[in-house]
């Protein structure tokens, strides 16, 4: 067993910190290589058909223009099974803004001119972009965004809804919203020497080299060697630091194979690629719209009987994304009866993908809200209800929880927050504003991801290098396991110095699922112990040793899950209906917490996206065109300095005896969870208004 | 077409020859290989690509380089002296004010270029008394910094750093 000995635990400022403040940093698009070239996307302008001909030479004739490519003359690829990924590889369109082609050029500017001059006729096909609940055509996924069932029945849930004697049956929406990393998805691919061979193959010894933006470089790497049909151990993948990803850069998308095949048009050239704020809303990915029927049946004394949580989403044409929206009603509360299910519809639409908290981000605002609607039915205080509710093991596979701490946060933050001092609704008027209060409750499950291998090397002096090619996206992650080290081979956190962000490091699974320090971590403390057990204490210099992250069988006996309990205070402008949130308090039960900064700041950062994306966020499809029409700042609103007044984290001081070493589970994705519900219920709290679509907008509050 | 331009960058005077069309984000990050300011927009739109020009807080994106011909231009990375980093950029440290850190080098330069304008009277949308010499409270740094996004949602801890900024 490690012992904590003083580095973890510890309110450790980020190693990168100087890096990131002085703009020393190197993301990838700053990477400097030698003699670039860069690269401007031609666009689809319709959303299903074909492209019929193509007449790049105004573009090629642009001074300075390298090559223009197309379907008709992009490298041919290994892999075309993942569609997204079969980029230029024939005529089809199969969304509004799919790439048709790509210009290269000796600078941006002549790259982006050049790419407005092709001219694409496309023999257009009807399309189809809405999503609505009564459409014909919804079929069940064979499973769902993590690897879940796509329905679940337990119970009688009709019989139980109709003897219920209180119950809400409710629909819920959320629009589509874009995860904006402030870092457009960027790539700079380089192949050294850059050669095929006349047949079409690769030379001998052609490596590509990608300094790229990823939440996961072994991922990258991967998938393009599949993709291109290289070994893997001739393609690297560079990305120390990352602006961000929030689920958007945790696989590749089409950029990084547009780059790379790019840079085989002009043999010799590293190209540059960054898709601009605008290109993002189509080939970034995005988190799908949800309709959500939620039924709750319960008794007087508001112990429920019935949960139904029934979900409509859509997914892409070319790949399916079946985001797992309803899976956290199979386990939130206890009710004998339950069912779930995820049906899709297929649209003409972007491919949509992993956006923070997938599934539970969408799935409790609905379920939340129902929740308060059920407490108001009752007359019960809406922390009582979800007491009243609280299941002693898990419902869905009787397992007994790891630690679960749901009612300790919720009393815990009434206490701190001064939840006592909430009214009826629309009965606190302060001068011409409308306050209230809102509460919610938030889970996210604990993920281990199994890949992950670690390299402990000592250089001498007392200086350990630790090496893992995993991902810091902002999480505070390279801190993280830079103390995790530390403790684990007994020295101080200076004598440590850990390297990630490069799939030539041992391989490491992706920066997803708030997975990263557990799976990571685990790895680190393994190698770390192997290390020790190997050269003790007194190491030679180049002594060196690494570990697997071993296998967890917890994960089999215990239901694990983070909980936590959000609360919001709303000030509602009486006359405009405009929703400023005053304050918003999270109290969360994670485990151990590694880092207490860092970790704050993830979790005040999960609840002001959650505070987005309760008043701002929804993207706006023209289903005449098929197009995303406010695909910038500008248009799609993100919170900025004076929407986040006052927003605040604490946590239950705790380990998880069940996770591992680390007794973490994760701490990511949980703060966005629960956080627009908690703002939508105290919006009802401050003006009696149920808002049960997203974003709250004052009209909605004006009726 | 080209025209050469001076810009004096981080206190090293650069000429450079470039297309007229390029913005003075563009000539930075792309011909003179100043990476500290960022590109998130390119619309004006995020902030991540705040300099200082001649002293006041500008989006780079936004204004072209032929425009800046002989500018004193300052980034993130000009701020601190021979590694030694701002006091801005040491509150931010402090305050754990930044996560991913795409947008910190635009967010530090306009919190010093605010700072400035606070120093000499501006009034902002925050402020109430529009003759007086302005008070810097949470407010007001909210409202003139809120042309700089940040999605990691660091918001809450700049202001912190702001605040002690403010105070010192």
């Amino acid at each position: 067993m490690t012992t904590w000995r003083g580095a973890v635990g510890v309110p450790a400022a980020r190693v990168e910190g100087p890096a990131k403040v002085s703009g020393r940093a190197g993301y990838a698009y700053d990477r400097p290589v030698a003699d670039p070239a860069y690269a401007f996307p031609v666009q689809a302008t319709i959303a299903r058909g074909r492209v019929v001909s193509i007449d790049s030479a105004a573009a090629a004739a642009v001074e300075g223009v390298l090559a223009v490519v197309t379907h008709r003359d992009a490298a041919r690829l290994a892999d075309t099974e993942d569609a997204e990924l079969a980029v230029l590889q024939s005529d089809a369109v199969g969304f509004r803004g799919q790439f048709v082609g790509v210009v290269i050029a000796e600078t941006p500017q002549a790259a982006r001119h050049a790419a407005g001059l092709v001219r694409v006729e496309y023999e257009q096909r009807p399309h189809d972009t809405e999503l609505r609940a009564d459409r014909p055509g919804l079929y069940a996924p064979e499973q769902v965004n993590g690897g879940f069932v796509t329905d679940t029945d337990e119970g009688d849930v009709d019989t139980a809804l109709e003897a219920a004697a209180v119950s809400v049956d409710r629909v819920y929406t959320t629009p589509m919203e874009f995860n904006n990393p402030m870092e457009p998805h960027s790539s700079v691919a380089v192949w050294d020497p850059g050669e095929w061979d006349a047949g079409g193959g690769f030379a001998e010894d052609a490596r590509l080299t990608l300094f790229d933006s990823t939440q996961g470089p072994h991922v990258v790497r991967s998938t393009l060697a599949r993709v291109f049909g290289l070994p893997p151990e001739r393609v690297r993948v560079i990305s120390p630091y990352v602006g961000g990803g929030f689920g958007s850069k945790g696989m590749p998308h089409a950029h990084n194979v547009l780059a790379v095949v790019a840079a085989r048009a002009v043999p010799g050239r590293p190209v540059k690629l960054a898709l601009t704020r605008q290109q993002m809303f189509a080939l970034a990915g995005h988190r799908t719209p949800t309709i959500q029927r939620v039924r709750l049946g319960a008794g007087e004394d508001g112990r429920l009987t019935a949960v139904a949580h029934e979900v409509v989403e859509h997914t892409s044409a070319i790949k399916e994304f079946a985001e797992q929206t309803a899976v956290g009603a199979r386990m939130m509360y206890a009710a004998p009866n339950r069912r779930t299910s995820h049906r899709l519809a297929v649209l003409d639409v972007p491919v949509p993908s992993w956006m923070r908290a997938p599934g539970e981000a969408p799935g409790f605002f609905a379920l939340e809200v129902a929740m308060d609607e059920l407490a108001q039915a009752c007359g019960l205080d809406p922390i009582e209800l979800r007491a009243r509710n609280d299941p002693e093991v898990d419902p869905e596979s009787g397992r007994p929880w790891s630690g679960r701490h749901l009612v300790r946060c919720l009393r815990e933050g009434a206490v701190r927050f001064g939840w006592a001092e909430r009214t009826a609704p629309g009965t606190r008027l302060v001068g011409r504003e409308l306050v209230g209060l809102g509460v919610a409750a938030s889970t996210y499950p604990y993920y281990r991801f199994p890949g992950s291998r670690a390299v402990v090397a000592y250089e001498g002096g007392g200086r350990y290098t630790v090496r893992i090619g995993a991902a810091d996206i902002g999480t505070g992650a390279w801190t993280a396991l830079t103390q995790i080290a530390a403790d684990a081979l007994g020295c101080p956190l200076r004598a440590v110095r850990v390297e990630i962000g490069d799939s030539d490091l041992p391989a490491a699974t992706v920066a997803g699922g708030s997975s990263g320090t557990t799976s990571w971590g685990s790895a680190v403390v393994a190698a770390c112990r192997a290390f020790r057990h190997v050269y003790g204490e007194q190491p030679p210099a180049g002594a060196e040793a690494g570990a697997d992250m071993p296998d967890d069988p917890d994960v089999e006996r215990f239901a694990m899950h983070s909980f936590g309990a959000q609360f919001a205070e709303v000030r509602v402008d009486a006359d405009t209906g405009e929703v400023r949130v005053s304050r918003m308090l999270g109290v969360f039960s994670v485990g151990r917490v590694v880092n207490p900064r860092t970790a704050r700041s993830q979790f005040i950062g999960g609840m002001t996206m959650g505070l987005s994306m309760a008043l701002h966020e929804r993207g706006v499809l023209d289903h005449r065109t098929g197009h995303v029409i406010n695909h910038d700042f500008a248009e799609y609103h993100i919170a900025t300095h004076a929407d986040v007044v006052d927003v605040d984290a604490v946590w239950l001081d705790e380990e998880d005896v069940h996770t591992g070493p680390l007794g973490a589970r994760g701490i990511g994705e949980i703060g966005i969870v629960g956080a627009p519900a908690a703002i939508a219920n105290a919006v009802h709290n401050a003006t009696g208004v149920r808002v049960r679509d997203l974003p709250i907008t004052p009209d909605v509050l004006l009726r | 077409m080209d025209a050469r331009i001076t810009l004096r960058v981080d206190g090293r005077v650069r000429p450079v020859a470039l297309d007229t069309r390029t913005t003075l984000l563009d000539a930075l990050r792309d011909h003179l290989s100043v990476t500290s300011p960022k590109k998130g927009c390119d619309h004006g739109q995020c902030g991540a690509c705040t300099v200082l020009l001649d002293g006041r807080r500008v989006v780079s994106c936004l204004i072209l380089a032929v425009a800046c011909d002989g500018a004193e231009v300052t980034t993130a990375q000009g701020l601190a002296e021979e590694g030694e980093p701002h006091p801005v950029q040491r509150a931010f440290l402090e305050e754990d004010a930044f996560q991913c850190g795409f947008c910190t080098p635009g967010q530090v330069c306009s919190a010093v270029g605010m700072l400035e304008e606070v120093k000499a009277g501006h009034p902002s949308d925050a402020t109430d008394d529009l003759t007086g010499p302005v008070t810097l409270d949470d407010e007001e740094i909210r409202e003139r910094l809120s042309g700089n996004l940040c999605r990691c949602g660091a918001y809450v801890n700049i202001v912190a750093a702001l605040r002690e900024e403010a105070e010192s």
